[in-house]
C-alpha cells in the first residue's frame, strides 16, 4: 500500500507563503487549521485569565466590569468558533482522507475557502474590542435585550457569527461528501473507523444547526437596525423566542463540540489497551441516538423562563434520557480497557482523563437536567464548572490525546514523552483546581457573569484563580512539544505504535504529501 | 468510481446538502410563526386571546364566581405619562363585560406616538381573558402635551379554570416602531 514511492514525482511540496495561500491538500489545510485553532485556544485562554485576575479578590481591581462583560463574552466565542470547531475540522482534514484510503477531500478548492474565511471572521470579533462601545458584551448567548441595545462591536459579532457558520457549513458538506464518496473499496460504513462515524453525524448536525443560528442572528441585525421586531417586545417581539431559537442551535452545538473528541478517543483507547473496540455497533448508534436527541432538548437551557409544567416535564425527561446512549459510550469505553495489556504514553492519559472527567461532567449535567434542582443551579458558577468539565475535559482532553497520538504520523519524529506527561499532569491536576470549586461557589449561590462577588466567596475564587494561571502557562508546554517534533527527534516507524489498527498507521511517518493516489483494498 | 464520476457525485452530494442549508435557514425564520401559533393555541406567555376571536355570542355570565382583575401599566422610553385605572383591583363575574380606562399624558412639547403591549398573567388565564376593545398595539399619537382617556372592554371567560381567583393586565407602552405588529 505504499503508493506514494511509484509517483514520487507528484510529490513536489510547493514553496513559500502561496503554498498555504492556495493550497487544495488536505494534509496542509489540516495544518493550517490545527495552528489556527491553537493559536485561538492561546487568545481565548488569555481573556479567561484576564477574568481570573479580576476574580481572584473580591471588589473591582483589575477592569472595569463592562470590558469584564466583554472578556467573558468573547472567551466563550474565540474559544467555541474559533478554537474547538477549527481544532475538530482539522484534525478531519488531516485523518478523514487517510483513514478512508482517499487521496484528498471531496472538494479541496472548497476546503481552501473554508478555511481562509476564519481568520477574517475572528480578526472582525477581536476588531469589536476596539470599536466604541466595545465589543459584545452580553455573554456567548447574545440575548436580546441586551443584543439589541449594545453598539458596533455587536454586529460584528454577528457578522463574525455568519461567516465562521459559513466556513464550517462549508466544511461540512466537504466531509460529508468525502466520507459518502471516497471510500476505498471494500471499506463498508460499518467498516470504517468510529472516528469517520462520529465526525459524519457531527457534520450533520452543523448543517442543521449552524443555519438556524445564523437566521437567529440576522433577525437580530434587523431588529437592530432595520425596524423589524422579531425579539423586541415594543413592536409585539418576543425575547424568549430568542432563547428557543438560540438553543435550538445551541443544544447540538454542544455536540457538534464533544462528538469529534468521542471519536478521537475511541481510536486512541483501543491502540494502549492493545484490544480492538468493544462495541463498535453499539458506538455508532450511541452516537446517533445522541444526535437525534440532541434536537428535542433544547430548552433544559431555560427552564426558568416561565415554560407551562408539561414543557418542563417533557424537557426533563428528554434530557436524561441522553445519559442512556452516552453512558453505553462510557462503559464501552471501559470495557475495552478492562483486561487489555495498557500501556499509559501522553495520548491514552489523555484519553483516560476524558472519559473519566467527562463523566464528571456528564452526572452534573443530570443534576441539573433536574427541572425543580436547575432552578437553583441556574446562571450560578455550578454551571460553569458543569459545561468547563465537559467542554475542556471532552473536547480540548480529547483533543490533546488526539495531537500526541498523530503527532509522529504528521512530524515523523517522535515527541518528547517526558515533556508530554508534564503537560498532561499540570493540567489535569491545574484544571480541577480551577473547576472543582466553582461546583461549590455554584450551590452556595455565586452567580456567574459578575466581575465581583461577596466575601464568603474569597476562598474558593482564590483557589481557582490560582488553579486558572497555572492551567493557562502549561498549555505553552504543549507548544514546545509540538514544535520540538516538527524539528526533530526520535524517527517514528510509519506504525509508531504497536500494532494500531487504521490505515494511515500503513503510509510511511511523516505522511507524504500525496497519499493512497490508488485506493487501497479493505479486507 | 472513475475520477468523472467521482466529481460528479461529489457536486451531486454538496448541492443537496446546500439546499438542505438554505431549508434550514428557512426553518429557523419560520421558528416564528410557528412559535407564535403555538403559544396562541395554548395561551402560553401571556398571549390573550384577539379580538376577532371573541364571538357575537353573549357568554353566560356566571354569579356564584368572582375573579379579580389588577390592572398595571409602565413606560419605557417614551415621555408619557400613563395612569392605570382608578380601581386598580377590580371585582367580576365571569362573562360579564366591564370597561375600565386608562389615561395617556405626553410631557413633550413635540408630537409623539407610542404603541401599548399587553400581557396577562398567570399564562393559563391568558386565552380566557378577551378583550374586546383595546388600544394595544395600535399607534397611539398624542399631540404636544395632549391627554387621552384609553378605554379597555374585557369579558373573562366562564371556561376560566376554577384556580384562577386572580388576573392581571399588564401594559407596556413602547415609542411607536412604524412596522405591523407581529400579532394583533
Amino acid at each position: 500500500m505504499t503508493t506514494t514511492v511509484a509517483d514520487h514525482h507528484h510529490d513536489e511540496v510547493p514553496k513559500g507563503i502561496t503554498r498555504w495561500l492556495f493550497t487544495t491538500n488536505h494534509k496542509d489545510i489540516g495544518t493550517l487549521y490545527l495552528w489556527f485553532s491553537f493559536i485561538m485556544f492561546l487568545v481565548g485562554g488569555a481573556m479567561a485569565l484576564v477574568i481570573r485576575a479580576e476574580l481572584f479578590q473580591p471588589g473591582l481591581q483589575v477592569v472595569d466590569p463592562h470590558f469584564y462583560n466583554q472578556m467573558v463574552t468573547v472567551h466563550a466565542l474565540i474559544m467555541i468558533f474559533g478554537a474547538i470547531m477549527p481544532g475538530f475540522v482539522g484534525f478531519a482534514n488531516w485523518m478523514i482522507p487517510m483513514m478512508i484510503g482517499a487521496p484528498d477531500m471531496a472538494l479541496p478548492r472548497m476546503n481552501n475557502w473554508s478555511f481562509w474565511l476564519l481568520p477574517f471572521a475572528t480578526s472582525l470579533l477581536i476588531l469589536s474590542l476596539f470599536v466604541p462601545g466595545g465589543g459584545p458584551a452580553a455573554g456567548w448567548t447574545i440575548y436580546p435585550p441586551l443584543s439589541v441595545q449594545g453598539g458596533m462591536g455587536v454586529d460584528l459579532t454577528i457578522f463574525t457569527i455568519h461567516i465562521l457558520g459559513m466556513s464550517s457549513i462549508l466544511g461540512a458538506i466537504n466531509i460529508i461528501a468525502t466520507i459518502m464518496n471516497m471510500r476505498a473499496p471494500g471499506m463498508t460504513l460499518m467498516k470504517m473507523p468510529l472516528f469517520i462515524w462520529t465526525w459524519v453525524i457531527t457534520a450533520f448536525l452543523l448543517i442543521a444547526a449552524m443555519p438556524v443560528l445564523a437566521g437567529a442572528v440576522t433577525m437580530l441585525l434587523t431588529d437592530r437596525h432595520f425596524g423589524t421586531a422579531f425579539f423586541d417586545p415594543a413592536g409585539g417581539g418576543d425575547p424568549v423566542m430568542f432563547q428557543h431559537i438560540f438553543w435550538f442551535f445551541g443544544h447540538p452545538e454542544e455536540y457538534i463540540l464533544i462528538l469529534p473528541a468521542f471519536g478521537i478517543i475511541s481510536q486512541v483507547i483501543p491502540t494502549f489497551a492493545r484490544k480492538p473496540l468493544f462495541g463498535y455497533t453499539s458506538m455508532v448508534f450511541a452516537t446517533a441516538g445522541i444526535a437525534f436527541l440532541s434536537f428535542i432538548v433544547w430548552a433544559h437551557h431555560m427552564y426558568t423562563v416561565g415554560m407551562p409544567l408539561s414543557g418542563e416535564l417533557f424537557f426533563m425527561y428528554s434530557t436524561m434520557l441522553i445519559a442512556i446512549p452516552t453512558g453505553v459510550k462510557i462503559f464501552n469505553w471501559m470495557a475495552t480497557m478492562w483486561r487489555g495489556s495498557m500501556t499509559f504514553e501522553t495520548p491514552m492519559l489523555y484519553a483516560i482523563a476524558t472519559v473519566a472527567l467527562f463523566t464528571v461532567g456528564g452526572l452534573t449535567g443530570l443534576m441539573m437536567a433536574i427541572t425543580p434542582a436547575d432552578f437553583q443551579y441556574h446562571d450560578t458558577y455550578f454551571i460553569v464548572a458543569h459545561f468547563h468539565y465537559v467542554i475542556f475535559c471532552g473536547s480540548v482532553l480529547g483533543m490533546f490525546a488526539g495531537v500526541y497520538y498523530w503527532l509522529p504520523k504528521w512530524t515523523g519524529h517522535m515527541y518528547d514523552e517526558t515533556l508530554g506527561k508534564w503537560h498532561f499532569w499540570l493540567t489535569i491536576i491545574a484544571f480541577n483546581v480551577t473547576f472543582f470549586p466553582q461546583h461549590f461557589l455554584g450551590f452556595a449561590g455565586m452567580p456567574r457573569r459578575i466581575p465581583d462577588y461577596s466575601l464568603q466567596f474569597a476562598e474558593f475564587n482564590v483557589i481557582s484563580s490560582i488553579g486558572g494561571f497555572v492551567l493557562g502557562f502549561s498549555q505553552l508546554i504543549l507548544l514546545v512539544v509540538v514544535i520540538k517534533a516538527i524539528r526533530g527527534g526520535k524517527k517514528a516507524s510509519a506504525e509508531v505504535w504497536e500494532n494500531p489498527e487504521g490505515l494511515e498507521w500503513t503510509v510511511p511517518s511523516p505522511a507524504p504529501y500525496h497519499t493512497f493516489a490508488t485506493a487501497p483494498e479493505v479486507k | 468510481m472513475t475520477e468523472s464520476s467521482r466529481q460528479k457525485s461529489n457536486r451531486r452530494v454538496a448541492g443537496w446538502l446546500s439546499l438542505w442549508v438554505v431549508g434550514m435557514f428557512g426553518f429557523g425564520y419560520a421558528l416564528v410563526p410557528l412559535y407564535d401559533i403555538f403559544c396562541e393555541i395554548t395561551g402560553l406567555n401571556g398571549k390573550s386571546a384577539t379580538l376577532s376571536e371573541v364571538s357575537a355570542k353573549p357568554l353566560e355570565v356566571d354569579r356564584s364566581r368572582t375573579v379579580t382583575v389588577e390592572f398595571a401599566v409602565n413606560v419605557s422610553g417614551i415621555p408619557w405619562q400613563v395612569d392605570r385605572p382608578e380601581t386598580v383591583r377590580l371585582k367580576v363575574h365571569p362573562g360579564e363585560a366591564m370597561t375600565v380606562t386608562y389615561a395617556a399624558h405626553s410631557l413633550t412639547d413635540t408630537l409623539s406616538a407610542g404603541q401599548a403591549v399587553p400581557s396577562v398573567s398567570p399564562a393559563r388565564a391568558a386565552r380566557h381573558f378577551r378583550k374586546t376593545e383595546c388600544f394595544c398595539f395600535t399607534r397611539q399619537e398624542l399631540a404636544p402635551r395632549e391627554s387621552k382617556v384609553m378605554p379597555v372592554t374585557f369579558v373573562v371567560d366562564p371556561a376560566l379554570p376554577e384556580e384562577v381567583k386572580t388576573i392581571t393586565l399588564s401594559y407596556a407602552v413602547y415609542p411607536a416602531k412604524d412596522i405591523e405588529p407581529a400579532n394583533s
